[in-house]
């Protein structure tokens, strides 16, 4: 005994003589491995196809590099200029033999469109220059100002000296209704061209009732699934799990069939006499039609985890409720309802995150008033071909997106999700 | 692995195998569908078709330069031939998305003068060649009984007392801007350059906000004819030949008004990089000789953009009592107050105005 | 209906009923728009409502044009004799069947993608040494809720510059990535209930950890990772927006079709397709509910 207690305690070994301790930290390392190698093929190819491109994307709303790299000289000159003098001859100069390039390697439409975002009206100006531009000679003030009086304008040049820069915060300026200027800093845009900031408005807005309508909606069929004992509610849960199972095109095709003013409601309206014949309901083609489609298709994405949430709750909780005196009303608010909180908090954040993020709903019903910010990003994807302004757009709503789903995370868990 | 996902896997592979191959076409032609695609599967497809023993293969698109642009700038262009529009095509070329194309090789008219004589002004341009004039009118389904005076005039669109119910309009600047200019009495010499300034634009949307709330917004082409059946709209702007299909095809009982006609071109490009750029050109210089362009006019009722195809305009094909030359946008009797699109106005002030027409629609 | 408790007033009798009406109401709303698309797709005329024919059930007014014309559209010769000439017409140029052979083929090659990927991934992230095990799983789930627009026009500007835009392997990669979501979800769902002293029990037989994994795990959780699939087979079948920005119209698939059809021209064959699958639905719920029942018994949990 006296030998145990004075002599240092020996490590344990195992049987090939390594430390029991460093055995063990080699197997938990090894199967650490394991379970990381079972996880990097997905985490890769998520890696590469989907949070790259995005990020790539995301770049583009603030770095454009459009201007200067197809006028090198200009953007020289630009960069020295304060911004208010008077533009003076060297920077004509440098104006005229990068029109010239431009125009022989055919990438002059490329900078007038980008000059053309930010001043409008300048497109047509740089493209017919460019034509002239081989014939200018010295002094170049002079000749230039004679091929076009516009050159004088010195917001033409301030609007080339912002366009310029590569690293800009002008897409995300506009993004926000304001405009990013050379003298004056951020100012807001002019007031009839103002729309982004009243559509984030509206998508937040339409989202928070379809989730309102969903809650109320979703809430009594939820609980009477819940309810109601397995095989009923396995065969009522088809009537939520086929339109949920349905493509959306279908759906929101059959809204337009039913809502449209020769379609199945307003012939049932006027059938029964609550309307005229040419008073017709405008169902459908604003935001009322966005709504209703929304709603419809959004409520399988509330029922199902207030669904799954009820389903845990043992009815003896109610029960004992009544038996200590209250009302079944009483009991429902402070005994089963409370219970309910993580149901509702999933259903809710999930319906309102799917909502403010959707396209095809709105693009098909949404009418004019109908339209969302989505349908905003992808008309700059497509049709007005301003990638950046369609990455700002993206961003903005990307990072409410983002901010969503960490409260999300906070409250509910991302592990917990359950789909029924 | 269990005889279910081998078979599975199987399956999988057969169908990759038939599915995924690519089916070889020899030009691929992009249009607009429905009526205007047929009058070109007709009159240019099937005779070039005839003539060189090789096949094309025709795809619709809605317009708008995204889909050229992403294929160039992917490297990977599967469409040889696109009809545009023309703002589509200046805008197109200047970003250097498409193959140029040189006028000499467009065949003379049959009398000999040279092809670039030959084309109406304005229709040759570095990267496309015109095919059509085409025009926006506005239309009304004349079978519906009311009791009016019939229209006459672009302002006529306007009034909504003397003609009551709600007007289908193109959702886009375009056009609508011109036609609430020319009905505010604007002379249609002057509709431009009143509309370059800002007083122009908002008298523009002035005007607009005497109707905005009758109005039905409608952005593909198939839509007008539509709405004007269904009773949706009594009135409604619409594209010139999608209109007189609707009457002569299938039997609506459409008029059309072409007081303040706004009148624009359609041209075939190239995208750059196209696998069949030989093949491609044969096809624009084939399909836009004289005969071909006229053939198209028996079809449907858009014009040609060669003035030795106008002395050959038939009649309507399946209808030999229909005269195409009294229904051309450029027939003297339709002529009268038209405006031509100015591209060079709208490739300045697109980007602009589309933000205020799209705030000014959401107010 | 089960008989209400005897101390019930008649108060919550009467709230029974109208509760019971309101739930009704509400079952009725999800599904009205299915059922009224089935009738409309036999539609005679070419128009979206309920003509007097079809009310009257009058059978002039009914009729199957608009599946033939699923058939037909396309075609270069449509009236041409019904012959093996005929068939091969429509399965080379028809536009709906060639969205259909897509729509499956594409449908397929993500599933595979997604359910092999995700199943690992799964099984990676249920064991308790993963590192960084919370932040993994929302980068892997982020798909889903990452809005799809912006998932779309990012794929698109990307893939446009390694040339994968406008190419099956695109499409099917970027649906692949968001079905994978599904998959994770369903089998860690799957995974939590999985007793993990078998896994040792197996081991201290002798089996090494490929055999224990085939012979003991994937058997019990293959319910898990067939749902995760077909709710990814489902995600891509559905699927329009990325389709949208990132095919050609060679590798259109069904609802690219049907988006093109209901801006352009509207026409009821886009119902006669809503109906077909809607039916297909129907058939894939059923085989989920065979397998949720079959996971159930093999567990030994009986429904109460």
């Amino acid at each position: 005994m006296a030998d145990s207690q004075t002599a240092p305690l020996e490590p344990i070994t195992a049987a090939d003589g390594t430390p029991l301790k460093k055995k063990l930290a080699q197997a938990l390392f090894r199967s650490r491995v394991r379970a990381v190698s079972l996880v990097v093929p997905l985490f890769a190819f998520v890696m590469a196809s989907f949070v790259i491109p995005i990020f790539a994307l995301m770049w583009q709303g603030v770095y454009n590099d459009r201007f200067s790299s197809h006028m090198p000289n200009l953007t020289e000159q630009l960069t020295m200029w304060d911004g208010l003098t008077e533009p003076n001859e060297i920077m004509y100069g440098a104006l005229v033999a990068d029109l010239t390039t431009a125009r022989a390697n055919r990438t002059i439409g490329r900078v007038a469109t980008r000059v053309n975002q930010e001043y409008p009206g300048t497109r047509s100006l740089f493209t017919s220059t460019a034509r002239k531009a081989k014939k200018l000679k010295p002094p170049f003030k002079e000749s230039v100002i004679k091929t076009n009086k516009k050159w004088d304008n010195i917001e033409v040049w301030q609007a080339m000296k912002i366009t310029s820069q590569d690293l800009t915060p002008g897409f995300y300026a506009t993004a926000l209704d304001g405009r990013y200027t050379v003298d004056q800093g951020f100012v807001r845009q002019d007031e009839n061209r103002q729309i982004y900031v009243k559509l984030f408005w509206r998508t937040m807005l339409i989202s928070a009732t379809v989730m309102g309508l969903c809650l109320l909606l979703g809430y009594p069929v939820a609980y009477l699934l819940a309810t109601l004992p397995l095989r009923t509610s396995n065969l009522l849960m088809i009537m939520v799990l086929l339109p949920f199972w349905t493509s959306l095109l279908v759906r929101t095709t059959a809204w337009i069939a039913i809502l449209q003013s020769q379609g199945v409601i307003n012939d049932l309206m006027v059938y029964i006499g609550i309307t005229a014949d040419d008073a017709r309901f405008s169902l459908i083609y604003n935001m009322t039609g966005t709504i209703i489609a929304m709603t419809h298709i959004l409520l399988p994405f509330m029922i199902l985890p207030l669904y799954s949430v009820m389903k845990t709750i043992p009815p003896s909780y109610m029960r004992a409720a009544r038996s200590l005196g209250a009302t079944p009303t009483m009991a429902f608010i402070k005994v089963y309802m409370p219970q309910t909180i993580p149901g509702i908090g999933a259903g809710g954040l999930l319906v309102f995150i799917l909502a403010i993020g959707y396209y095809i709903t709105p693009a098909l019903v949404g009418g004019q008033d109908g339209q969302l910010i989505s349908n905003m990003i992808a008309y700059h994807m497509q049709k007005s071909l301003n990638w950046s302004l369609a990455a700002a757009l993206g961003g903005i709503l990307l990072a409410g997106v983002l901010v969503l789903y960490w409260a999300y995370d906070k409250v509910i868990g991302i592990d917990n999700m359950k789909l029924g | 692995m269990s005889g279910l996902t081998k078979k599975i896997i199987a399956i999988a592979g057969a169908s990759a195998f038939v599915s995924g191959a690519a089916m070889a076409a020899d030009l691929t032609v992009v249009s607009w569908g429905g009526a205007y695609t047929k009058s070109q599967v007709e009159a240019y497809h099937k005779p070039w078709m005839a003539k060189t023993g090789k096949a094309i293969v025709s795809e619709d698109y809605g317009g708008g330069i995204a889909e050229i642009k992403a294929q160039v700038e992917s490297g990977n262009v599967t469409w040889d031939v696109v009809d545009v529009e023309l703002s589509d095509a200046i805008r197109a070329c200047d970003e250097g998305l498409l193959e140029t194309i040189d006028h000499s090789i467009l065949p003379p008219a049959p009398d000999g003068t040279p092809a670039t004589e030959d084309f109406l002004p304005g229709t040759l341009h570095d990267c496309a060649v015109a095919n059509i004039v085409w025009s926006s009118v506005y239309a009304y389904d004349s079978s519906k009984t009311r009791n009016w005076n019939k229209p006459t005039t672009m302002a006529d669109f306007f009034n909504t007392k003397a003609y009551p119910g709600k007007r289908g309009m193109r959702k886009s600047p375009k056009v609508t801007m011109e036609f609430a200019l020319i009905a505010d009495g604007v002379p249609v010499s002057e509709v431009y350059d009143v509309l370059g300034t800002e007083e122009g634009v908002a008298r523009a949307f002035a005007k607009l906000d005497t109707i905005k709330d009758d109005v039905v917004w409608w952005e593909a082409g198939a839509q007008p004819p539509q709405l004007l059946a269904d009773g949706e709209v009594v009135f409604s702007t619409a594209w010139n030949g999608r209109v007189f299909n609707a009457k002569n095809a299938e039997g609506q009982s459409f008029e059309m008004v072409w007081d303040g006609q706004i009148y624009d071109l359609d041209l075939w490009v190239i995208p750059k990089g196209s696998k069949n750029k030989e093949a491609a050109l044969d096809f624009v210089a084939f399909s836009t000789a004289t005969e071909q362009l006229a053939a198209q006019a028996s079809w449907i009722s858009y014009g040609p953009a060669r003035a030795s195809s106008e002395a050959r305009i038939g009649t309507f094909h399946s209808d030999d009592s229909i005269n195409m030359a009294v229904h051309m946008p450029t027939a003297a009797g339709n002529f009268k107050n038209a405006l031509q699109n100015d591209f060079e106005f709208w490739a300045d002030n697109a980007d602009q105005l589309n933000e205020r027409f799209n705030a000014w629609l959401s107010k | 209906m089960a008989k209400l408790p005897p101390y019930t007033s008649t108060g919550e009798y009467i709230w029974h009923y109208v509760y019971r009406s309101i739930c009704g109401l509400i079952f009725l709303f999800l599904i009205m728009p299915i059922i009224v698309v089935l009738p409309l797709s036999f539609n005679v005329e070419p128009y979206f409502s309920f003509t007097k024919g079809m009310l009257n059930f009058d059978p002039a007014a009914y009729s199957l044009r608009w599946y033939e014309d699923i058939l037909r559209n396309g075609m270069k010769a449509p009236d041409a004799p019904f012959d093996w000439a005929w068939l091969a017409d429509t399965w080379n140029n028809g536009q709906w069947i060639r969205a259909i052979r897509n729509s499956f083929f594409i449908g397929i090659c993500a599933t595979l993608l997604s359910t092999a990927l995700g199943t690992l991934a799964a099984i990676g992230l249920s064991r308790s040494e993963m590192p960084y095990r919370r932040l993994v799983m929302s980068i892997l789930i982020s798909p889903m809720i990452v809005p799809l627009i912006i998932t779309a026009a990012g794929m698109f500007y990307f893939y446009s510059q390694v040339h994968l835009s406008q190419t099956y392997l695109g499409v099917i990669m970027a649906h692949a990535v968001l079905g994978t979501p599904f998959v994770i979800i369903t089998v860690t769902a799957t995974l939590v209930g999985f007793d993990k002293s078998l896994v040792r029990a197996s081991q201290s037989l002798g089996a090494g950890a490929v055999t224990t994994f085939r012979k003991v795990q994937m058997p019990l959780i293959i319910p898990g990772v067939i749902s995760g699939g077909l709710f990814a087979f489902i995600t891509s079948f559905d699927e329009v927006v990325a389709v949208l920005f990132l095919a050609s119209p060679e590798q259109r698939t069904i609802p690219r079709q049907m988006w093109s059809g209901i801006r352009e021209q509207i026409s009821p064959t886009i119902l006669a397709v809503a109906t077909l699958l809607v039916i297909l639905s129907i058939i894939l719920l059923t085989v989920l509910e065979l397998l949720r029942r079959r996971s159930e018994r093999l567990r030994g949990i009986t429904s109460s």
